[in-house]
């Protein structure tokens, strides 16, 4: 008795967010949600697309939403924010007739009919539920305090991303307190990590992502939980850069919010690629009791 | 502090970015909250709310060759928190694409990786991040960018060796074709031309 929707990987789930790809698919499984892939699917742009031209982005965004609806899969989940936010953005462009006209002259095709985009944070809250994902919890994270980091487009502009609140999102607070881990309060919760600015202003992204780091070693936490390829990327293959720049020492495990509910749910660490993080999360995970 | 004179503003400009984004530049009363809330702030040139009054006063010069516009990461807290509901964001992505246009680029290094980004979305339809640093270091002569953290991912897979190209890849390289108004090459094609 499983529930199919269409599944949009995004790029980096098949490169520098492998773990997140792998523990999303387990952890969907686990909880009695079919993914189905949108056939030959294509990139959504990015932020490189809607930074050159609006209609460009949108096309290349909808030719997946259309694939998808052609698969009859009204409804796709992806796990990356940032597919999200230009598919989504996408679709509420494309309601206007005007724009939908100029989309349409780049494709092939009509634009019919597209499907609806959610995070896949927003389906497994609402679709699943939190009391669902407790009923499958195995080994609880009691052990474990952290901050859930949602970053910056998770869920603004909220015209277009219509969940959960803006400025204070709880949606991973839920699941993870669900798993049975402590929670903790974090101030910085929606702040701009560096996106993307890595590779051309190492020094945007060693100042965003250290004020973030900071905050969050204040707060206490053993683990950051994310929920975005490029804010985990940040936040945890860049940490020695971040240190270097700041003359800090962290040293804070960044997780997936999908690997932390899959070993809550008995699945392994190495289907959760936990072996794929920067920082080393084995102590914390053995002091935690999940490893 | 510099003076900005109140005469001869650009209307032109003004007009185009308002066409461009739908939004209206006069409804900003300079509250600043866009700017308190801008996490790139520190690194701007410019502020977003001076950008906004620039933009108001039609001085198109000054607005376009800002590095700002190429810092912004589109994290959508302007927007999110304008009282008079301007789509600040939106305001910038256009300022950038306009920007582009008159061939300014003043953080060139910011617009060398998208650039490297979208041609590999072009060439394979997808993605290929070994690929994007390879054509970003050649763009820009950077040749130890990150070079770092090669160690902490090689050994992990995260970094593919090769790209991987989507059976409708033909499909997205004629997207950007026809977006760059590029002649429809000879083979059929269903779609009306432009």
């Amino acid at each position: 008795m499983s529930q199919r929707i269409g599944y949009y990987p995004g790029c980096s789930g098949s490169g520098t967010s492998v773990e997140y790809d792998a523990s999303t698919r387990a952890v969907c499984d686990r909880l009695g949600l079919s993914l189905q892939d949108v056939p030959d699917w294509s990139c959504c742009g990015s932020t490189p697309a809607h930074t050159v031209d609006h209609v460009l982005s949108a096309a290349l965004s909808a030719r997946n939403l259309e694939l998808a609806a052609q698969a009859g899969l009204d409804t796709v989940t992806t796990p990356c924010p940032s597919c999200l936010a230009n598919l989504r953005v996408a679709g509420h462009k494309m309601e206007k007739e005007g724009f939908r006209k100029q989309v349409k002259n780049l494709l092939d095709t009509e634009c019919e009919s597209l499907a609806e985009v959610k995070s896949t944070l927003q389906v497994l809250l609402e679709d699943v539920g939190p009391e669902a994902v407790q009923a499958k919890v195995v080994r609880p994270l009691s052990k474990l305090r952290v901050v859930c980091y949602y970053g910056c487009i998770m869920n603004r502009p909220p015209e277009v991303m219509q969940f959960d609140d803006p400025e204070h999102p709880m949606a991973m607070d839920t699941l993870m307190e669900a798993c049975g881990a402590e929670v903790l309060p974090f101030p910085l919760k929606v702040e701009c990590c560096g996106a993307a600015a890595g590779m051309p202003r190492k020094d945007i992204v060693t100042e965003l992502s250290g004020r973030l780091l900071d905050v969050a070693a204040g707060m206490g936490a053993d683990a950051i939980v994310t929920a975005c390829p490029l804010c985990q990327m940040n936040l945890d293959l860049r940490q020695g850069q971040v240190n270097s720049a700041r003359g800090s020492k962290h040293a804070i495990p960044v997780f997936y919010f999908t690997q932390l509910m899959g070993l809550a749910m008995g699945l392994s660490a190495s289907e959760m690629g936990i072996a794929k993080l920067a920082v080393n999360p084995k102590p914390c995970l053995e002091q935690a009791g999940v490893l | 502090m510099k003076t900005i004179s109140l005469q001869k503003p650009d209307s032109q400009f003004i007009r185009e970015v308002r066409e461009r984004s739908g939004q209206e530049p006069s409804h900003c009363y300079q509250c600043g909250n866009c700017t308190a809330g801008c996490p790139y702030n520190f690194a701007y040139d410019i502020p977003v709310s001076r950008i906004m009054r620039l933009l108001q006063l039609g001085r198109r010069e000054e607005v376009l060759q800002s590095k700002s516009l190429w810092l912004c990461a589109t994290c959508q807290s302007c927007t999110t928190r304008c009282p008079n509901q301007i789509d600040v964001a939106r305001v910038m992505d256009v300022l950038r694409h306009m920007a582009r246009e008159a061939g300014y680029a003043t953080e060139r290094n910011v617009k060398a990786f998208g650039d490297a980004f979208l041609e590999s979305v072009e060439k394979h339809g997808r993605v290929y991040e070994v690929g994007i640093l390879a054509s970003y270091v050649l763009k820009t002569g950077r040749f130890w960018t990150d070079v770092e953290l090669a160690p902490a991912m090689l050994p992990k897979g995260k970094l593919g060796l090769r790209p991987h190209t989507i059976q409708g890849a033909e499909h997205i390289a004629r997207i950007f074709r026809r977006y760059r108004g590029e002649p429809e090459s000879a083979e059929k094609n269903g779609g009306e031309k432009k």
